[in-house]
């Protein structure tokens, strides 16, 4: 579903500041499959999901989605495939614009936008239906403007429309680090709600790590622009999050260092 | 006299209407600063006024100078968007060229239409009722533009133009080429503006090179006055605002004029006027504090005095 060959990124090469953010990257992904990251600050998580989604090309590597190598597409070229949410729920939807109208743009994700009316009474209809399913309430407020929504109402439609138009990867970076913790309990069950419905293949940025370990079937840990860990099968199953700590520091050589990250709970 | 002062007031608002239209599309819809506005209004002048003078037909020159504006657009939004030069300069290239280029299309700086034909000829050719039929059919020009304007914002491209000012990020990453439609808005934009140009120079009955001077602060004076008259989210009641704040700023010109102003007073009232609008909030907030720290310097704090 997803292949990431020999991934490279580095930033103002040459340059004083320069970041060597990927080192390398492989990464397999199957279809269905719901992979955790975990790891240190700078180890180049979002760098990561940022390529997947093509914000900036590698320097080498490749990347394919399904058959397709989409290497060197910009994003909106890939946007077909790729679904996001991001940590900041301003992020991800447009804030003058009705909760109708964020959905019938994502809607039309990746296909070609004529002068048709943007919205009709059968998306009305449909969307009136999904949003429902969130019961926050949203389904009587399809004409309020999204600026009006609260962060976490906010996320639960970003979430929504991540998975409009039916796109084979779903990024989620850290995307209930800005809520309160009742409401991110509460977008990660809507979460895994909606990849279960549409059979999404995922990667999701977290710094909790028991729900690292909880959620979706692997977990890799990054370190320094590398993959030093990939957990799946029994073996994650058995894992503990004391366990996945000293796996952290045998295979780094340094302990787990995230202003964010949960150790326990 | 009253009478005709007003017609005329409210002929002159609704011509700069169009205007304000272009300038509410770029300023507020696609949230960039495009100073391109203040070449492309005297481009469309330059080339209905030329068009007209060659002997083309007048409503086919006022379409001529929509084209010429909406490529004068086009350039602003190349220049920033593809050659990544901010917009607020590519829009000030873009104006300086055109002021040689404005000059090169009218061969001078000032060419009259007074003993040519235009619409407005045309219209009072008809007969039909000589005193109001440029208001009557500024109206409908006008309106027309503005409810086209409006149905387009609510289509599919539409709605990626809008959620372009509003979140590129987001409507990127929902496969909009943000670039594209960055530039399509300011050719729409622009062609408005250049239209607007057009028709106020078959109006007033000449074109001059100049007249392009302050137009970015006018249109955006209007655009303002429109959103104090009109508070809505709504895009048809915010276009509507526009051309009523068009026709509302040139009422306060005219006032100021009966009040004795000079002609040549007006760009700084005006420019006094926008900052004030736009420093609103800050000033506000100014004079809150100020009280505030009156009240407390006065001891009559009564959550401390509740303590």
């Amino acid at each position: 579903m997803l292949e990431i060959v020999n991934l490279h990124k580095v930033f103002n090469y040459g340059k004083v500041n320069q970041n060597y953010a990927l080192r390398g990257i492989e990464l397999s992904v199957s279809r269905g499959d719901f992979i955790t990251i975990i790891g240190s600050n700078g180890a180049g998580k979002s760098t990561l999901l940022n390529m997947v989604a093509g914000t900036y090309p590698p320097e080498i590597g490749r990347i394919n989605i399904g058959p397709t190598d989409v290497t060197n597409w910009s994003v909106h070229k890939r946007a077909y495939l790729v679904g996001r949410v991001f940590q900041d729920p301003l992020k991800g939807t447009a804030s003058e614009m009705t909760i109708e109208e964020n959905l019938s743009m994502a809607g039309k994700r990746g296909k070609k936008r004529g002068l048709r009316p943007g919205l009709n009474q059968r998306q009305r209809v449909s969307f009136k239906e999904l949003l429902a399913k969130l019961e926050l309430g949203l389904e009587n407020r399809l004409e309020s403007p999204v600026k009006l929504l609260s962060g976490g109402q906010r996320q639960a439609l970003t979430l929504l429309m991540a998975t409009l138009g039916a796109p084979k990867v779903l990024l989620l970076d850290e995307h209930t680090a800005a809520l309160d913790p009742k409401t991110a309990i509460q977008i990660m069950e809507i979460t895994e709600q909606v990849v279960a419905e549409h059979e999404l293949t995922v990667l999701m940025v977290t710094h909790d790590l028991k729900q690292a370990l909880s959620l979706g079937n692997r977990t890799i840990m990054m370190d320094k622009g590398k993959i030093i860990l990939d957990l799946r099968g029994e073996e994650r199953e058995k894992t503990t999050v004391p366990g996945l700590l000293k796996m952290f520091t045998e295979k780094s050589g340094h302990e787990l260092t995230d202003d964010r990250v949960l150790l326990s709970k | 006299m009253w009478l005709t002062l007003f017609l005329r007031t409210m002929e002159q608002g609704l011509a700069f209407g169009l205007l304000a239209l272009g300038v509410y599309l770029t300023f507020r819809i696609l949230d960039f600063p495009d100073l391109t506005v203040e070449g492309s209004f005297p481009l469309g002048a330059a080339i209905t006024a030329q068009a007209i003078v060659l002997g083309t037909n007048p409503f086919l020159a006022t379409f001529l100078a929509f084209l010429a504006g909406a490529m004068a657009g086009m350039i602003t939004g190349v220049i920033n968007t593809k050659l990544r030069i901010a917009g607020l300069l590519a829009g000030i290239l873009t104006m300086t060229s055109l002021y040689s280029i404005n000059l090169r299309i009218m061969g001078r700086s000032n060419i009259p239409l007074l003993r040519e034909e235009t619409i407005i000829t045309i219209l009072k050719d008809w007969n039909l009722n000589p005193r109001y039929i440029t208001l009557i059919s500024f109206v409908l020009i006008v309106f027309l533009i503005k409810f086209i304007l409006d149905y387009f914002l609510y289509t599919e491209i539409g709605m990626a133009i809008r959620a372009t000012g509003d979140n590129p990020v987001m409507i990127e990453s929902l496969g909009v080429n943000t670039d594209y439609v960055k530039i399509m808005g300011l050719a729409l934009a622009n062609g408005l503006v250049a239209l607007s140009g057009g028709l106020v120079a078959q109006y007033q009955g000449f074109t001059d090179i100049g007249m392009g001077i302050g137009m970015i602060v006018i249109g955006l004076a209007s655009v303002i006055i429109g959103e104090v008259v009109i508070r809505t989210s709504r895009i048809p009641l915010a276009t509507f605002g526009v051309i009523i704040g068009s026709i509302i700023y040139r009422m306060a010109i005219a006032i100021a004029l009966q009040l004795g102003f000079a002609p040549t007073d007006l760009k700084v009232v005006t420019a006094v006027l926008v900052i004030l609008a736009l420093g609103a909030p800050s000033l506000r907030r100014f004079m809150i504090q100020d009280e505030f720290a009156e009240h407390l310097m006065e001891g009559g704090n009564s959550d401390a005095g509740n303590r």
